[in-house]
């Protein structure tokens, strides 16, 4: 049985409707959307078997470490964060209740949420938020989060249940910012490698690599979440150990099945798949300031190279979208539509090729721990090149390591990217001139220049020229070739439902949604 | 001092002399990998201020032989120190794992090495018929599969088809020995298959070459039953090769398993092993690492010394 | 004194010597290139494709031949000069005694209990991956194994009075190590060379598991299993076709090895 889940229609609403919408909606309590699931409801009780991929052995409890699925899905366990993104990437209101910014973006409002505990027994105030904003940022933090924190200037606690955000330079995304995983609320003074949070389960056994144990807690405060009584987290990093063990009844719900598996997956009995679309892209990096790749005419016979539909249907299996060189996903409100779909054209290939004038071949290095089918796909890549006469060397280099030694080191590489909940985010993470994780040194003032103005822009309208603009840029000139979008997929027993399927931060949140149908 | 004490005595010593080298080793290795924690713990979202301060913070800034003297003192006190990576004492990481190595290895060697010393006594006493040819065929099928592959089937066969097994190995402390072995029984099974046909065929050669031997000839002569020499005249004779290749998969059990211990989710020490290297967490390493050297050190110590007491030859020596 | 040659060994030396033809015409025989992808993911046999395809849509069978080269002579290699190695100092080891094995004893020890795929990975991550690399380090970390097998039974050996008379008669190392210990170390050695000749082509499908071991698109045996493990989950029988060419392989080496095992102890008996 095979379940396709679409996010919510794509609708043109911008940030500021995004937010006004938010903020009005504290109403609209998020258990609703999981309560539209089924005849009979969610129901409480049961033990929930998840088994997860991205798990060390040296895996640690304090959010700031967070960098895998596996942390991430415990964080949102124990702790909330102050804002939750919904299935149309919208802001929806979690520990905050609602937010307001000032007219020129650089000053942010939140109301707390009043009457929320945390596990301790206290509640919950905006010396806490405070507190557990500043662990990822300032000078000692290491958190993970501190590189998109750094436009704030100061967290204050402005009343018991209000703090405000005050910012070097308009910023009109902090919402979505503040949705991200590491920035979980704890309570003022705790030790954050043995968190308290507010979240709907409290962790009993945490053994890194191995195993973690929770048991629901009995006043979480959000409403239609947290039904099971007890969860508990499998780490299983192998992908053919996950299947079996979802096949075999020992786990209710695994992430990332190999696609090239799932859909016989699909066909086995008991078992359903999940499949979101998702704002991942695997993408080929060139370090766009190092020759030969300086010369656009050899980024463009690359991207014209790559028969994007054969790597999508055989490393994804067809569980994805095709890209387009540029990050922005189809269902973001600012993807530039208008932009033409590079396809598979050996001839233009070959056609910018002779125009580059660059001879011998090209090295590509790339390996699995980049993204799982990187291999396969930059092989495949070299067959699509051949025919354009361009002769691709695939390099596969060592899994371990890859991150530090050969990304944003070797000059044309395999690189994967999560997505980000925001058009500003991605594009700034990647593409800005100074960005620490600009793969392809890609250093254009006048790209810059386009996300500032788009950064502090209250117009819908105007906003979505200029990203627009953006992607285009990008598209034509950039060292990115992205040839595909991938879908997140899960694989969960035929009586389990309630998941929420959220195309950003998917599938983090599984463990308060899942419930049991046939209790 | 009787002279096999005395060997006993200077080999533990050499051993601690080996087990120094290979700290060093270790030590060395984790330098030369490129890459450190603080850029394996951030991964993609390293920026160069977070990667600045944890390396601050774990004193990686200070130069590396000031590190390993750190390092080596701690361990002379009994301090294994303190992971890298989650802050969390070496000692507790490495317990629970060890304990679980260490069963894994033992029902294993349970399993593999008596029945691979009966099917190579087996094998000579039915030399040269089918017998021997039908063993020695299957065990050398079994080997050639790499140990994945084998698990995977195993799992699919008698997890996910018959569901008999549990496809995930997974123990915790506390639990009942019953428990325990049921939940182990394919990755035991997957062993005993890359285990077995090494040790039964060098069995079967190590009994062969004595059975050419005059003696052996004589007692045939004399017409005692095959089964009587190769038992009771051959197999003693030929016991130094067995216990060699005995002990080299018993080492083989305790420090090589990393594959089957993915495969079945098998919280052992070998994985532990392998993530505190991915993650550059030197002082998790460089445990592992003396765990297991110190395993290789008694287990060779103890070959060595059985050689010796098996061979009156050497236990005499003129 | 040969005795006839079994029908096993006639089996054995009939797959061996064609595998071995195999890996040198292979390539030439291959319907298809090794790299080029000409049909679907995980196609069942066909007349188009006698073995199917594997997990990007390549032939199996041109992927097989070519992949016999590579292979075969990867392993072989390895294990030739391992064996060189270790039975060299394994020899001198319990010929010389005293501080030379020693020495010996220990640095083999120490190589020998860090454990292998961690070695390998340092090694390969600091030199250069290259074929050469590749077979000097599986030599080198299989030449453990052999010198403390051939140290053990070398030992045994040295004590017997034919070793003394030759001391005696004031014979040299070389003569000794050559004319007395070889040959009657020969038999486990030999049974050793079958197993170790396997387990180097295992040993290639577990690096390519860490991402070193032999670069793609080139196709070998074991990394041939590994990348179509999946498929056995759902029983396709693709990572069948190369697991069972190991096997077989296996198979008629250690026939041919039980073989020549034979006539050596045969030889002595006479």
């Amino acid at each position: 049985m095979s379940v396709r889940r679409q996010p919510g229609a794509i609708q043109r609403r911008t940030f500021l409707q995004g937010t006004a919408l938010a903020g009005s909606a504290a109403l609209l309590v998020p258990g609703l959307l999981a309560g539209r699931a089924r005849a009979g409801g969610p129901k409480r009780g049961g033990h929930l078997v998840l088994a997860l991929d991205g798990a060390s052995a040296t895996d640690s409890l304090d959010p700031a470490t967070y960098t895998a699925t596996y942390m991430q899905t415990v964080g949102y366990q124990w702790g909330n964060c102050l804002v939750e993104i919904d299935e149309k990437v919208r802001p929806v209101p979690e520990l905050a209740e609602s937010w307001e910014p000032s007219p020129d973006a650089t000053t942010w409002v939140f109301k707390i949420r009043r009457g929320v505990t945390f596990h301790n027994g206290k509640e919950l105030d905006a010396e806490d938020v405070v507190y557990s904003i500043d662990h990822h940022r300032g000078e000692d933090s290491k958190s993970g989060a501190k590189g998109y924190l750094t436009m704030i200037r100061a967290v204050r606690a402005t009343d018991k249940y209000e703090v405000t955000f005050e910012l070097d330079s308009p910023y009109a995304d902090l919402p979505y910012v503040l949705s991200d995983y590491h920035l979980l609320i704890v309570p003022k003074g705790t030790d954050f490698a043995r968190p308290i949070g507010t979240g709907p389960f409290v962790i009993r056994e945490f053994e890194p690599g191995v195993r973690t144990y929770a048991e629901r807690n009995p006043n979480y405060w959000k409403e239609g979440r947290g039904w099971a009584d007890s969860v508990e987290t499998l780490a299983i990093n192998d992908p053919t150990a996950r299947i079996a063990a979802l096949q075999a009844g020992q786990a209710h719900f695994v992430n990332n099945p190999d696609p090239k598996t799932a859909k016989l997956l699909a066909r086995a009995p008991g078992v359903k798949l999940i499949d979101v679309p998702g704002a991942g892209h695997r993408t080929f990096a060139m370090r766009t300031d190092t020759p030969p790749f300086d010369d656009n005419h050899l980024r463009l016979a690359l991207k014209w190279g790559i028969d994007r539909r054969e790597i999508l249907e055989k490393v994804l299996n067809g569980f994805g979208r095709v890209g387009n060189d540029q990050p922005i996903p189809d269902f973001d409100p600012f993807f530039n539509a208008e932009l033409p779909q590079r396809t598979f054209d050996p001839e233009k290939a070959a056609f910018h090729w002779k125009k580059a004038d660059v001879t011998g071949r090209i090295p590509l290095h790339v390996a699995d721990a980049a993204w799982t089918g990187a291999v396969d796909a930059a092989q495949l890549y070299r067959e699509h090149l051949a025919k354009a006469g361009i002769e691709l060397e695939v390099i596969r280099e060592p899994n371990d390591g890859y991150w530090s030694n050969v990304w944003m080191k070797k000059p044309f590489v395999g690189s994967y990217w999560g997505g980000r909940p925001t058009a500003d985010l991605m594009l700034s993470v990647a593409y800005r001139s100074d960005a620490p994780w600009n793969e392809t040194f890609w250093k254009r003032p006048e790209f810059d220049a386009l996300l500032d103005r788009a950064r502090g822009e209250l117009d819908p309208e105007k906003r979505r020229e200029l990203y627009w603009e953006a992607q285009r840029m990008i598209w034509q000139e950039g060292g990115e070739v992205i040839p595909v979008f991938n879908n997140h997929l899960y694989g969960a027993r035929d009586d389990i439902d309630g998941f929420v399927a959220v195309p950003v931060l998917t599938g983090l949140r599984a463990a308060e949604q899942l419930y049991f149908t046939d209790l | 001092m009787h002279p096999i004490v005395a060997l006993i005595a200077r080999r533990l010593a050499l051993g601690v002399l080996s087990l120094w080298a290979v700290s060093l080793l270790i030590f060395a290795g984790t330098e030369i990998l490129p890459g450190d924690v603080a850029e394996a713990m951030l991964g993609q979202s390293a920026t160069p201020e977070a990667v600045a301060a944890i390396r601050r913070e774990l004193g990686l800034d200070r130069p590396a032989w000031e590190r390993y003297l750190d390092w080596l003192a701690g361990m002379l006190r009994g301090d294994l120190g303190t992971s890298y990576a989650n802050r969390m004492p070496v000692v507790a990481l490495v317990g629970d794992r060890l304990a679980n190595t260490l069963f894994l290895a033992s029902v294993a060697a349970a399993v593999a090495v008596p029945l691979a010393i009966l099917l190579g006594i087996v094998a000579v006493r039915w030399r040269e018929t089918p017998v021997d040819r039908l063993l020695s065929a299957m065990t050398l099928s079994a080997i050639s599969m790499p140990e994945f592959f084998v698990g995977y089937a195993l799992i699919f066969l008698f997890a996910v088809t018959w569901p008999l097994a549990s496809p995930i190995a997974a123990v915790h402390p506390g639990m009942a020995l019953p428990d325990r072995l049921a939940a182990v029984a394919l990755p035991v099974v997957t062993l005993a298959f890359v285990t077995v046909a090494h040790m039964m065929r060098m069995t079967r050669a190590a009994i062969l070459n004595v059975m050419e031997s005059p003696y052996i000839e004589t007692a045939e002569l004399k017409g005692l039953a095959r089964t009587r020499i190769v038992l009771r005249h051959a197999l003693p004779n030929a016991l130094s090769p067995i216990i060699n290749v005995v002990v080299i998969n018993l080492a083989y059990l305790v420090v090589g398993v990393v594959v089957v211990e993915v495969v079945f989710v098998y919280p052992g020490l070998g994985q532990l092993m392998v993530d505190a290297v991915a993650k550059r967490d030197v002082p998790l390493v460089q445990a592992c690492g003396m765990i297991f050297a110190a395993t290789y050190v008694l287990l060779n110590l103890t070959a060595d010394v059985l050689a010796i007491l098996t061979n009156p030859r050497l236990r005499h020596p003129r | 004194m040969t005795p006839r040659m079994p029908w096993s060994a006639r089996l054995g030396l009939a797959l061996t010597l064609l595998f071995a033809l195999l890996a040198l015409v292979g390539p030439w025989i291959a319907p298809y290139d090794e790299a080029r992808v000409v049909g679907e993911v995980w196609e069942p046999f066909s007349r188009a494709h006698p073995l199917g395809t594997d997990h990007l849509g390549r032939d199996m069978l041109s992927r097989m031949l070519y992949g016999a080269r590579r292979t075969i002579g990867i392993a072989l290699a390895a294990t030739c000069l391992s064996f060189v190695l270790g039975t060299t100092l394994g020899y001198l080891a319990a010929t010389l005694g005293g501080w030379v094995d020693a020495v010996l004893s220990r640095v083999v020890d120490t190589l020998m209990s860090i454990p292998t795929l961690i070695f390998a990975l340092v090694v390969l991550a600091v030199l250069p991956p290259s074929v050469t690399v590749l077979i000097l380090v599986m030599a080198v970390l299989d030449s453990t194994r052999v010198f403390r097998l051939a140290r053990a039974v070398a030992m045994d050996v040295v004590v017997l009075e034919f070793v003394e008379a030759a001391r005696l008669r004031g014979e040299g190392l070389g003569w000794i190590v050559l004319r007395e210990i070889g040959p009657n170390t020969l038999p486990p050695l030999l049974a050793e060379f079958g197993m170790r000749f396997c387990f180097a082509i295992l040993f290639l499908s577990s690096l390519s598991f860490l991402g070193l071991g032999i670069q793609p698109p080139a196709a070998d045996w074991g990394g041939m299993v590994r990348d179509n493990a999946n498929a056995i989950a759902f029983g396709l029988p693709v990572p069948l076709v190369p697991a069972a060419a190991i096997a077989l392989l296996t198979v008629a080496v250690n026939l041919v090895v039980d073989w020549q095992l034979r006539r050596a102890t045969a030889g002595r008996g006479a």
